[in-house]
């Protein structure tokens, strides 16, 4: 495995190569087991018992079987229906989302508007502003519109993406202007345009809002904890956080806990192994292989 | 919906293009698609901050509008409560004590890290590189509660980290419920003038004392969960480097050490700066895994401003100090923005002298 970096110098280059190569490799796989073996504790820690959990908790062979953790999750628990939140959730922010900032992306790669540097430095401005600051904020905000405890105070604020606009924005900047123009001498609108000819052009973009909101308002957690306080409309990363921290349960209760983690982790594990490659060239730059 | 395979006909020879009609036309269009994104990012982004700066100056306790007559000015009152001695003080030299360690030590260990990680899997001779790849990003994507779940398992008193240390014949602490200092070493007090001299309402052993046992195993979560995405930061900027002056570095017989320090290294200061500059933004926010593990015990040592900020609005409903806090929080994060910029700031004379080490 070694001989291709080899490049037929004498001496004891090849020796030296085999050895580097090696050692990358245990390196590497010492290393790949620091950051598998921790999910590979939590999915068998689903199936233990409680007692199991405690006294072999490095195990990866539950012993024995059990489904009490999951039938308690899904039978004595709220879960389904933080499950179903997030899931609404979820799926209306990825909705909003790709429609808006691909609207928004298109108007400032093309639409020639006065007032347009002002909207994007505006954007600019917006990206800089920690998330963690505007808890207290938006909680007024949401509170003043009368949307708190609603479905309306947990979507819309999240609809708020500059980062995607800029994503298809630059998207847009980089697709050939001549195919708009022959429609638009056709005489369609600005609108029509957008819809019918440069959108599905896009496709690539959009599957690029479409992970990163997927998986950011499915992770999101503290714009929740701010917007509602009515338990029938925790989602799932609120109401996990609340059953590990005791709130719900008494004792420790790991094996039901760490279900509702790996229950949780699944949609974004599924998008992720699907779309990876695409989703680790948007959050690395441009990522080649 | 389909990659629709669109012809383009280019028949139309020079059409009158900025027509009048179609210019105002698109004015009006540029203003109607952008209006969703601008409304919200006002409504809940900007009107919010102008909101908040209100409060931070007024004795809002929760009730009603902020706007109400009832809701009085009390100038710098909120902010001054933060240094002015007292509980409000000590909470808040508490805070910036634990997120300054936690700052302190995530920040270099993960862009070191993400480094490393990047620098083992963007070797063209080891295969399987995309498996290694995927372990290590994995962790980013994952929520937050989730991981913290399985850390509160993994650091629990009969967990798998004890279990191992167990294994070497020693006994783990009882991580999530452990306040002692780490740079204590188990000292109860420190020397005198340590002891006598104090800031925030804390004294010098206590602001030395580094991050507590508790903080500990959440800054290892975080390292654990921000690698990843460094690393692919770091994978980007390694696979644009030109590989010429690598050959040239070879052909000079420069050990692969030190074609790393002098050639690899220089070249990836815009990304360190990156990488450092969003590791301190991400560091100086953690509020997800305080609310969801500790709630900023035990004995407050895993305290932070931002959960702070949370803790007194809305449990304590001191309203106008969770916002004074929010916003020192925004200036400490713009400052310390600032210093990687400074720090890895372009030296000239010693980044000629490496380029002509490397030429």
């Amino acid at each position: 495995m070694s001989a291709v970096a080899v490049s037929g110098k004498p001496g004891h280059r090849p020796s030296r190569a085999a050895v580097a190569t090696t050692l990358t490799y245990v390196v590497l796989v010492a290393l790949a087991i620091i950051y598998i073996f921790p999910f590979l504790i939590n999915l068998a820690t689903v199936a233990k018992t409680d007692a199991d959990a405690t006294a072999n908790p490095l195990s990866l062979w539950p012993e024995p079987w059990s489904a009490a953790a999951l039938r308690r999750l899904f039978l004595n628990s709220d879960f389904p229906t933080w499950f179903m939140n997030s899931l609404i959730i979820t799926l209306a922010v990825t909705a909003g989302r790709v429609f808006f900032d691909s609207l928004a992306g298109y108007a400032l790669a093309r639409l020639p508007f006065r007032g347009r540097t002002v909207v994007y430095g505006a954007l600019v401005a917006v990206m800089a502003v920690p998330s963690v600051v505007l808890l207290i904020p938006k909680f007024l905000v949401i509170n003043q519109l009368g949307i708190f405890n609603s479905y309306a105070g947990l979507i819309i604020p999240l609809l708020a993406d500059a980062a995607g606009v800029f994503i298809m924005k630059n998207f847009f900047e980089s697709i050939p202007v001549s195919v708009e123009e022959a429609a638009r001498i056709d005489g369609a609108g600005a609108f029509r345009v957008f819809w019918s000819v440069v959108l599905p052009m896009a496709t690539p973009a959009l599957v690029t809002i479409v992970i990163l909101s997927f998986q950011g308002s499915w992770n999101e957690l503290a714009h929740f904890i701010v917007a509602a306080n009515d338990p029938s409309l925790t989602p799932l990363t609120k109401g996990v956080a609340q059953l590990a921290s005791g709130a719900l349960s008494a004792g420790s209760q790991y094996p039901v806990k760490l279900a509702a983690g790996a229950l949780m982790t699944i949609p974004v594990a599924i998008v992720f192994f699907i779309f990876q490659k695409r989703l680790m060239n948007a959050s690395g730059g441009a990522v080649k292989e | 919906m389909s990659t629709g395979t669109v012809t383009v006909t280019p028949e139309v020879s020079a059409p009158p293009r900025h027509h009048g009609g179609i210019r105002r036309r698109d004015a009006a269009a540029g203003w109607l698609f952008t209006a969703p994104v601008l409304v919200i990012l006002g409504l809940f982004l900007a009107v919010p901050v102008v909101m908040a700066l209100w409060v931070s100056v007024s004795d809002w306790s929760g009730r009603g509008s902020p706007f109400s007559s009832g809701v009085g000015f009390v100038g710098g009152a909120n902010y001054q409560a933060l240094v002015a001695g007292g509980l409000t003080t000590s909470d808040f030299g508490i805070a910036l004590k634990n997120n300054l360690w936690y700052v302190l030590l995530v920040v270099p260990i993960q862009t070191a890290l993400s480094l490393l990680l990047a620098l083992l899997v963007n070797r063209q001779t080891i295969k399987g590189r995309g498996f290694f790849r995927t372990a290590f990003y994995f962790p980013s994507v994952t929520s937050s509660v989730a991981i913290t779940v399985l850390w509160l398992f993994l650091f629990s008193t009969t967990g798998a980290i004890n279990k191992l240390i167990a294994f070497f014949g020693a006994k783990g602490p009882n991580w999530f419920n452990e306040p002692a200092a780490v740079f204590h070493f188990g000292a109860t007090s420190g020397p005198d003038w340590m002891m006598k001299g104090s800031a925030l309402g804390m004294s010098w052993w206590d602001w030395l004392g580094g991050p507590s046992v508790a903080m500990c195993a959440l800054m290892s979560m975080a390292i654990f969960t921000t690698s990843g995405t460094f690393m692919l930061i770091y994978l980007a900027a390694l696979q644009n480097l030109s590989p010429e002056v690598f050959e040239a570095a070879e052909v000079d017989g420069a050990s692969s050490w030190k074609a790393f320090w002098y050639v690899t290294l220089p070249q990836l200061r815009a990304t360190t700066f990156t990488v450092v500059t969003l590791g301190m933004i991400g560091c100086w926010q953690v509020f997800d895994q305080i609310y969801t593990a500790t709630q900023g015990g035990p004995a407050k040592t895993t305290l932070t401003p931002a959960y702070l900020s949370y803790s007194a609005s809305f449990g304590q409903q001191k309203w106008g100090v969770g916002a004074a806090i929010a916003f020192v929080l925004f200036a400490i994060i713009i400052v310390f923005t600032l210093v990687p910029r400074w720090l890895l700031r372009e030296r000239t004379p010693r980044a000629a002298r490496a380029r002509k080490a490397v030429a």
